[in-house]
């Protein structure tokens, strides 16, 4: 198997989606290519760092104006969305 | 995310409920899906625009369509799944009007096969967060993510960073289930690729250029 082989799979194998008989040839790959064993753990911490660390969360005051602003605007449209 | 996940399987029958009653005009039931969901879809926008106030404006405006189109809504799908396409679709006309100079589509950058070759193949600190502190690191990960091509990150939040299944993003984004492998896999080299500047470990990195 080539690197560029195991590179396709990298994907199926982190959400752990590929077949037995895949998988070991993946991992056989892996035993002996540090650089491919390389890719896999960093790929998946990438992943971890994201899912882990929220960029973008919504602070609490915001939150509350953007309910308010939501709800009022249901409430307007209420009889707009019966005439549609 | 496992709060998310979570929050989805155990909130999937009250949910049905919720919606139900909110298609009857129960407000506070739809101010209850509001509550549910409002960090997530904030937190969609705002990674498919990058600006905060056209995430507040697709926060908003995704809810009240939500709410305006109940009735289309089909109550044997997720509402959750339904409501982030709104969003998706909302984040993307933003994001077309900000940059007038061509159109955003989820189909472009996806001809750059040789951008997925590693380079960087040196191994990370074992703990790369460790390396820098909260706000620093929020602020790699941002502009990191941030020069992924729209096409590639929207599919990357939504499987990676929101949970969702690649089958569901697929009908979300309007791709076929290969087109969302194909844009995660990109999308995860690259954002690794640049990421590894800030996390490769200091004291071997080099040696393995």
């Amino acid at each position: 198997m080539k690197c560029s082989d195991f590179l396709k799979e990298l994907s199926d194998y982190l959400d752990g989606k590929i077949s037995e008989g895949l998988k070991a040839e993946l991992d056989e790959h892996l035993h002996w290519c540090h650089e491919c064993d390389v890719v896999l753990n960093t790929t998946k911490k990438t992943i971890e760092i994201y899912r882990d660390n929220q960029i973008y969360e919504l602070p609490d005051p915001l939150r509350t104006r953007l309910h308010d602003a939501i709800m009022s605007k249901c409430r307007n449209s209420k009889q707009h969305k019966k005439d549609v | 995310m496992a709060t998310i996940q979570k929050k989805a399987v155990e909130g999937v029958t009250d949910e049905m409920a919720l919606v139900h009653a909110a298609k009857g005009g129960d407000l506070e039931a739809f101010s209850q899906l509001v509550n549910r969901y409002d960090r997530n879809i904030f937190r969609i926008a705002q990674h498919i625009t990058h600006n905060e106030e056209d995430a507040q404006d697709v926060v908003q405006d995704a809810f009240l369509k939500a709410y305006q189109n109940l009735e289309q809504f089909q109550e044997n799908s997720k509402f959750y799944t339904w409501l982030v396409r709104i969003a998706v679709n909302e984040s993307l006309m933003k994001l077309r009007k900000r940059r007038t100079d061509r159109t955003v589509s989820l189909d472009e950058d996806v001809e750059t096969e040789e951008g997925s070759m590693p380079r960087e193949v040196a191994d990370w600190s074992p703990n790369p967060e460790q390396l820098y502190g909260q706000s620093e690191l929020g602020d790699i990960l941002k502009k990191t993510i941030q020069g992924l091509p729209p096409g590639f990150r929207t599919v990357f939040v939504l499987r990676d960073v929101e949970g969702l299944s690649t089958e569901e993003t697929a009908e979300m984004l309007g791709l076929s289930v290969p087109a969302v492998k194909s844009r995660l896999l990109r999308a995860r080299l690259q954002l690794r690729e640049r990421l590894a500047r800030y996390f490769k470990s200091k004291k071997d990195g080099d040696g393995h250029q």
